[in-house]
């Protein structure tokens, strides 16, 4: 196979990466949903770090996404 | 994608030079990146001058929401790196400040995003990255390299634990700046595509590409607001790391 194809396969298969993200950022709302359950007063609290979480979480998506683009148009 | 004229989802992320300008050899023409980055600043110069003007004691409307951006991070500083962390504060504000309405000035239809440009989030990721650390080796002077050995490793595990903990410091400017430069081009790729689903689907179907492009645009606004603020929070997190160690 050449290179254009093999190219185009990886640029596919990178997108498995954001299966973990998708994971991650639910299970970090997964954990407020439950914190908010049993402590309804910690929410301002809670609120402050969920955001900060799941934006780490869907940067390393992201990382998937870049190597992706990075071997459809840098290779 | 670009049918009859039309620009593909990725010519959004074009820098074209708008006054060209060489000094020795070297291209220093004044883009299209520039002018948004000028705006950029204007905007929030004109923002924070303009709502202190009156300086009342009970602030109106505009001074409010000027001192609310600053209460807002200092407030964060004082939560993450403590009454230490006042003298960064300038720097602080100065770089959420650039960096939100960077990101927001992005949204507007046919404008261009400057942090979407990994050249551009990696120099603000790698001069804070230089910074703290030079931080960290003037505060705690050669002590600066205990901070790769966490306290309470045995010693038969510190070769890998130093190994990893080097590779992750490594990592930081790398990861702080993909984050946000990827959120930003991935955000707005997604949204050229979608749009070019609208044209596409035609007079019948063309209207739910548009509700979806509609939603997206808010997610948008959202996400941009988040990565400055994340990005913000964790240039506090790495200098708390430098000034007190772990």
């Amino acid at each position: 196979m050449e290179m254009e194809v093999l190219k185009y396969l990886g640029a596919g298969l990178t997108t498995f990466g954001m299966l973990g993200a998708a994971i991650g950022v639910g299970l970090v709302f997964a954990a407020m949903l439950n914190g908010i359950a049993r402590n309804p007063s910690a929410e301002p609290k809670l609120a402050k770090y969920v955001y900060i979480g799941a934006g780490l979480a869907e940067a390393m998506g992201l990382f998937a996404l870049v190597i992706g683009l990075i071997l459809i148009f840098a290779v | 994608m670009s049918a009859g004229g039309g620009h593909g989802p990725l010519h959004q992320f074009v820098i074209s030079p708008m006054a060209e300008m060489h000094i020795g050899g070297m291209d220093v023409s004044f883009t299209n990146s520039s002018l948004f980055m000028v705006l950029a600043i204007s905007l929030v110069t004109f923002f924070l001058v303009g709502g202190m003007r009156k300086q009342a004691l009970v602030p109106g409307r505009w001074q409010s929401m000027a001192e609310l951006t600053y209460e807002f991070i200092a407030n964060m500083i004082k939560d993450n790196v403590g009454t230490e962390g006042r003298s960064y504060f300038p720097f602080i504000f100065s770089l959420f400040m650039f960096i939100l309405v960077c990101n927001l000035l992005g949204m507007v239809p046919y404008s261009f995003t400057v942090t979407s440009h990994i050249v551009v989030t990696f120099a603000f990721a790698f001069l804070v990255f230089l910074g703290v650390t030079v931080i960290g080796f003037v505060k705690h002077g050669l002590g600066f390299f205990k901070f790769f050995l966490p306290d309470g490793t045995p010693w038969w595990m510190a070769p890998l634990m130093i190994f990893i903990e080097v590779v992750a410091y490594l990592a930081r400017p790398i990861s702080l700046s993909v984050r946000l430069a990827a959120n930003m081009m991935a955000g707005h790729t997604m949204l050229k595509v979608i749009a070019g689903f609208v044209i596409g689907m035609g007079w019948a179907l063309g209207w739910l590409p548009f509700a979806l492009l509609t939603i997206l645009v808010g997610f948008e606004i959202f996400v941009a607001i988040l990565q400055a603020y994340i990005f913000a929070i964790l240039v506090c997190v790495y200098l708390n790391d430098a000034i007190h160690m772990h």
